[in-house]
């Protein structure tokens, strides 16, 4: 079965840019831009692995985070939050809410596959 | 008084800085050498007459020999003092220093306020480049259009594995982003030219605002004209209202205050005033108005109006529920901070409190230089009631100076800030003080 992964990123461009490396390498990838939603889509139906924006227009990716962390369905999920460079407060504060990785933008694509691979597992698919 | 002791001191130190001689000073004054001299060393009060005439032969302003014209150079010294490691010993002849070297203090005092001014820069700047929600818009707009073009163009580089219907799109997203870092980058350039203009000093919206009302006097004579009144006109071309969100404050600000002359009209309100005295209640009563709104109004009076001129000179300041600062028309002598809030002790805090409860409290400023004040506090309600929404509050705090009284209440000491306050063990403190570090 493929493994599935939720990447919840606001700027449309690179969830599809995500979306494409992700799937050719085998994953099924669901996408969404509104955090609060996805956030009710992750509770019912959790994935293998969250791609996590921390710059969110509804929700910071960190409310996101700490909801997970929160839940007995979700508190293994891994979680790999994104996040703008430099940010090193940021990068704490995801450690101490409990996300599993941090990656900063811009990243190498063969960075994301990489980490979607150590933290998902293999894809799944043949 | 100690510092009213002291004028024979400047007197000294005047007449030395022109090289006049004790003898001649006192010919022209028409007193005797002798006399003048225990003058100078302050064991002969000096009429005001004399000293007129003395002013006059050194040819300086008397107040400049008077205890007035020194106690804004003695703190200045006494900052520039506390903020050193500066031998404490000698902090109580600072009065007796700035006498005999008023042109030394003066250096000294106008440095200290010089590095507060940059300091103050500093801080802006640092607040700015940390928390300033602008400058990370631009950089977030500018970090994710790269991150897009890098992947996609990533992607497109392997072009084997991408198909011609979404290598289309990929272009177009490129470009899309291109667009976007462009937009992005000259948004930042702007931000950056900006933090360098010599205007960095007013960088929020309201202290544009503040600057303007401050440049009327704080009087907008066109609400009070009777007539109606196009605010978007008066706003538009304002040089001092540069940026778009400065207009839009200054637009709510307008709006306010003329429902505020609506419901308190000048002409009437001025008779009130002369006849009640600056009591907000009574003039609240009297026309059955909101008391903050009596506040605001006491505070825009017009300022040449011998019926304004009754009252002195009122401080006005506006606070949020977050204790956030929306609004500031300063008062001499009753400091109001730039940034963060002020004193914990202010009426105008303990009124989100109590919301609808007039306050009126004495208050003394902290400091050996501390000087008497009233403040007024009202909170209220701000904007119409909802279900789905907290109530806002808004807490409005008049302030001026108090008058004498024939027993006067047990004032409130209170500061500006707590950076800036010396006050001794002050339960609200929550940072310590710059004047305290140094004791």
């Amino acid at each position: 079965m493929e493994k599935r992964v939720l990447v919840i990123e606001d700027e449309p461009n690179i969830s599809e840019a995500l979306r494409f490396i992700l799937t050719r390498n085998g994953w099924a990838v669901d996408v969404s831009a509104d955090g609060l939603g996805a956030l009710a889509r992750l509770r019912a139906d959790p994935p293998d692995l969250l791609i996590l924006d921390l710059m969110l227009p509804d929700v910071s990716g960190f409310d996101i985070l700490k909801a997970l962390r929160a839940e007995d369905q979700t508190r293994a999920l891994p979680v790999l939050m994104l996040t703008a460079k430099g940010q090193m407060a940021d990068r704490a504060e995801a450690e101490r809410l409990g996300a599993t990785r941090f990656m900063t933008k811009p990243f190498a694509n063969s960075e994301v596959v990489e980490a979607v691979r150590e933290l998902a597992g293999s894809s799944g698919a043949p | 008084m100690y510092r009213s002791q002291l004028t024979g001191t400047r007197i000294r130190a005047r007449r030395n800085m022109r090289g006049m001689r004790q003898a001649d000073l006192a010919r022209s004054v028409g007193v005797s050498p002798s006399f003048l001299n225990l003058i100078e060393h302050n064991r002969r009060k000096v009429s005001p007459a004399l000293l007129e005439a003395i002013a006059e032969a050194l040819a300086i302003p008397a107040d400049a020999l008077t205890e007035e014209a020194d106690s804004r150079l003695t703190e200045g010294v006494r900052a520039a003092a506390l903020r050193t490691a500066a031998d404490l010993a000698e902090m109580d002849r600072i009065e007796e220093f700035t006498g005999r070297f008023p042109g030394w203090a003066q250096v000294l005092a106008e440095t200290q306020s010089r590095v507060e001014r940059l300091e103050r820069v500093v801080e802006q700047l640092s607040d700015r480049m940390t928390h300033d929600p602008q400058l990370r818009e631009a950089l977030h707009a500018i970090i994710s259009a790269v991150t897009s073009v890098q992947s996609t163009a990533a992607i497109l580089n392997d072009a084997e594995g991408v198909d011609a219907d979404w290598q289309v799109r990929f272009h177009e997203n490129i470009l899309e982003d291109s667009g976007r870092l462009a937009e992005g980058a000259v948004a930042l350039v702007n931000y950056l030219d900006a933090a360098n203009s010599e205007d960095m000093g007013r960088a929020a919206p309201q202290e544009e605002v503040e600057a303007w009302l401050a440049q009327r006097d704080f009087h907008v004579a066109e609400l009070d004209a009777g007539t109606p009144v196009d605010i978007e006109r008066m706003v538009v071309g304002q040089v001092e209202l540069s940026a778009s969100a400065s207009r839009s404050l200054a637009r709510d600000w307008m709006r306010r205050f003329a429902a505020d002359a609506h419901r308190l009209p000048m002409e009437p309100f001025l008779d009130a005033l002369v006849e009640e005295g600056p009591a907000p209640d009574r003039l609240a009563a009297r026309f059955d108005a909101p008391f903050d709104a009596v506040l605001r109004r006491m505070a825009m009076l017009p300022p040449e109006d011998p019926r304004a001129r009754t009252m002195p000179q009122p401080g006005l300041v506006v606070c949020d529920m977050s204790g956030t600062l929306v609004f500031r028309r300063s008062i001499e002598g009753f400091a109001l901070p730039r940034f963060g809030g002020g004193c914990p002790l202010w009426p105008l805090y303990q009124a989100l409190r109590q919301p609808l409860q007039p306050l009126r409290v004495t208050m003394m400023t902290a400091g050996r230089m501390g000087r008497r004040f009233v403040g007024y506090g009202y909170a209220a309600p701000l904007g119409s009631a909802r279900f789905d929404m907290p109530a806002a509050m808004q807490a409005t705090m008049l302030v001026l100076p108090a008058e004498p009284e024939p027993e006067p209440a047990r004032p409130l000491p209170v500061g500006a800030s707590c950076r800036t306050c010396a006050q001794a063990e002050c339960p609200a403190r929550r940072e310590p003080s710059i004047l305290m570090a140094a004791e």
